[in-house]
């Protein structure tokens, strides 16, 4: 576990000096702010507060935003130094593969906490000075910190298996955009056209609920959706939501980190540096 | 004699179709300096990677202070400068060498390790700023960590300029003072055959030679050049002991290491007709023709 450590306080200060914890948590600041400004128009016609309202629409950005950014900072995690040659020496130490894998984690997870802290944080209570907060926004805004932190966990891991997998830093990035892509919007469109097509059948009825929540950034939808009601009535989204026990979304969005670090793991064994 | 802190037998290593180790057998002992030589892709990377365990062999056994590659054991006994090596170009010098420590697990001089590199000025630059050889230089410094029982160091000099090499070859000197054993594959053949107690050849995959310099001229039987200068006249001594006269005043002659003294008692025997005597083995470079073309030659045939 030192070793982990040591590995993390390095990589951390890696992050530090490339600037990519500041960009990181500049854009996280940006975004927020203004989907919080911006949707804070028709507060009053649902009766909820405007924090209630800037954490939907945040909800939403977090969708898009925690995997691109989770992703960006860990693809290069292998293959990077791979590329560089640096690889070898460092599984030349006695630091196991899983724990330089998780050295890394930890240091690659605490910068994007960092960010998504302070990026929602900051929204938040802007939100909460102009608009009101009770204690029930309150509560939605920590899930929604600690979802898109978890639903970053994941995709960090899958950056990790895709460094893993690919032969260089560049096929690493391309097999990044892709994997985003699949996650975030193909795979909500393959379900919306099985839906459509299955026009209200059982298919729509008792499996659909289950391959959506399955996939983790439509659990981290769901899972901050159902647990509050202003959030789901302000996002128009409570139909699927309501067909699944309420613990589906938290399970498959906390399943996944373990899944992904697992594979990442098995992925970086075959690695012959 | 001690035993052998580094025991390679009968390795073989496949890649794709080719054999890239066929049968390679190889001990070092403790404080041994052995150099490993051989063409471009003769397989010297190979091995050395093999003894990390970062690339698995197919039949044969290597240990490693005892321990089997790759384990806990193997990995604290060994050091490691990979060739073209390498960091984060983010990080100090300081920094890269502090997280080596770490991951050691010894208590370390860092600052004390890069000085005895002569990176003292650098310690706190980024890697990036630095220059090719002081990168190597950084990659020698994390060989001395915490004494290793072997040190496996691919290509060394490369990049280093003569007076860096000098030093080099003292912490070589003094890794096997301390009882390191240590393998060096390398191309600069004059330098190694000066700094290294024993040679390996490798060619094709094959081990074609592991000898001291002595052996391995005796067993290629290459000829020991001999240089008589005459006192006065070169062609009665050319008449007596046979040879070629090459200038006005000297004469050369060949002889087997077996001849050797029987031919310099025959000289001796002139007396005062000879002004001085000059005797050349052959050169590892002949050595290194010879063992690397011979194998060539095998598998031709
Ligand atoms: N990653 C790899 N994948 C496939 N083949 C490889 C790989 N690395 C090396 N080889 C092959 O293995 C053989 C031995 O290569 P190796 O790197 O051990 O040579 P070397 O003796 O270190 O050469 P050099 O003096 O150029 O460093 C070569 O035929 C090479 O093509
Ligand atoms: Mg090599």
């Amino acid at each position: 576990m030192t070793r982990a450590l040591a590995i993390a306080s390095c990589e951390m200060r890696i992050l530090q000096r490339n600037l990519w914890l500041v960009v990181a948590t500049v854009i996280m600041v940006l975004f927020a702010l203004a989907l919080t400004f911006a949707g804070s128009a028709p507060t009053g016609a649902l009766g909820v507060d405007m924090l209630t309202i800037s954490v939907a629409s945040m909800t939403t950005l977090s969708v898009y935003l925690a995997p691109l950014l989770a992703l960006m900072i860990s693809f290069d995690a292998i293959a990077g130094d791979a590329d560089r040659g640096s690889l070898a020496l460092l599984l030349s130490y006695p630091a196991s593969r899983g724990e330089v894998l998780l050295g890394k984690f930890i240091a690659h997870l605490s910068a994007l906490a960092i960010a998504m802290v302070i990026g929602f944080g900051s929204a938040g209570m802007v939100a909460a000075w102009f608009g009101g907060a009770g204690a029930e926004s309150l509560l939605a805004l920590a899930r929604l910190i600690a979802t898109s932190i978890i639903l970053g966990a994941v995709f960090i891991t899958l950056g990790y298996l895709v460094s893993s997998l690919a032969t260089s830093s560049t096929a690493a990035a391309g097999m990044s955009a892709g994997l985003w892509l699949i996650f975030v919007v193909l795979y909500d469109l393959g379900l919306l056209g099985a839906v459509v097509m299955d026009e209200g059948g059982s298919f729509t009825q008792t499996i659909f609920p289950w391959l959506m929540v399955a996939n983790p950034a439509d659990a981290f939808r769901v899972w901050n959706i159902a647990a509050s009601e202003g959030v789901a009535l302000t996002s128009g989204m409570t139909g699927a939501a309501q067909a699944l026990p309420i613990w589906a979304a938290p399970a498959s969005l906390l399943a996944w980190p373990l899944i992904g670090f697992a594979a990442a793991r098995l992925a970086f064994r075959r690695i012959e540096p | 004699m001690t035993a052998d802190v580094l025991n390679i037998s009968n390795v073989d290593k496949d890649r794709g179709k080719t054999r890239v180790l066929n049968d390679v057998s190889l001990m070092v002992q403790p404080g041994e300096r052995v150099a490993l030589l051989g063409h471009n892709g003769a397989g010297k990377s190979t091995l050395i990677k093999s003894i990390l365990g970062l690339t698995p062999i197919h039949s044969g056994a290597i240990t490693v202070d005892g321990a089997a590659p790759g384990t806990g054991a193997a990995r604290r006994a060994t050091a490691y400068l990979p060739e073209a090596v390498s960091f984060h170009p983010a990080l100090t010098g300081r920094e890269q060498l502090t997280l080596f420590a770490k991951l050691d697990g010894a208590k370390a001089d860092v600052a004390g390790l890069l000085k005895r590199v002569g990176l003292s000025d650098a310690l706190d630059r980024r890697i990036g700023t630095y220059s090719k050889g002081m990168r190597q230089r950084l990659g020698l410094a994390q060989v001395l960590l915490g004494k290793p029982a072997v040190a496996l160091l691919d290509e060394p000099t490369s990049g280093l300029d003569p007076i860096s090499r000098q030093d080099l070859y003292a912490i070589i000197d003094q890794l096997a003072g301390q009882g390191t054993a240590v393998l060096i594959a390398s191309h600069a053949l004059t330098e190694v055959e000066a700094r290294t107690d024993r040679i390996a050849i490798m060619s094709k995959g094959h081990l074609v030679a592991d000898d001291t310099l002595t052996g391995l001229s005796r067993r290629a039987g290459l000829p020991i050049r001999l240089r008589v200068r005459a006192t006065d006249n070169a062609d009665a001594i050319a008449a007596q002991i046979g040879g070629q006269r090459i200038n006005g005043a000297s004469v050369e002659l060949h002889c087997t290491p077996d001849d050797k003294m029987a031919q310099l008692r025959r000289i001796t025997d002139l007396g005062d007709a000879v002004a001085d005597l000059e005797i050349t083995p052959p050169k590892l470079e002949d050595l290194y023709r010879h063992f690397a073309a011979q194998d060539a030659s095998e598998d031709l045939s």
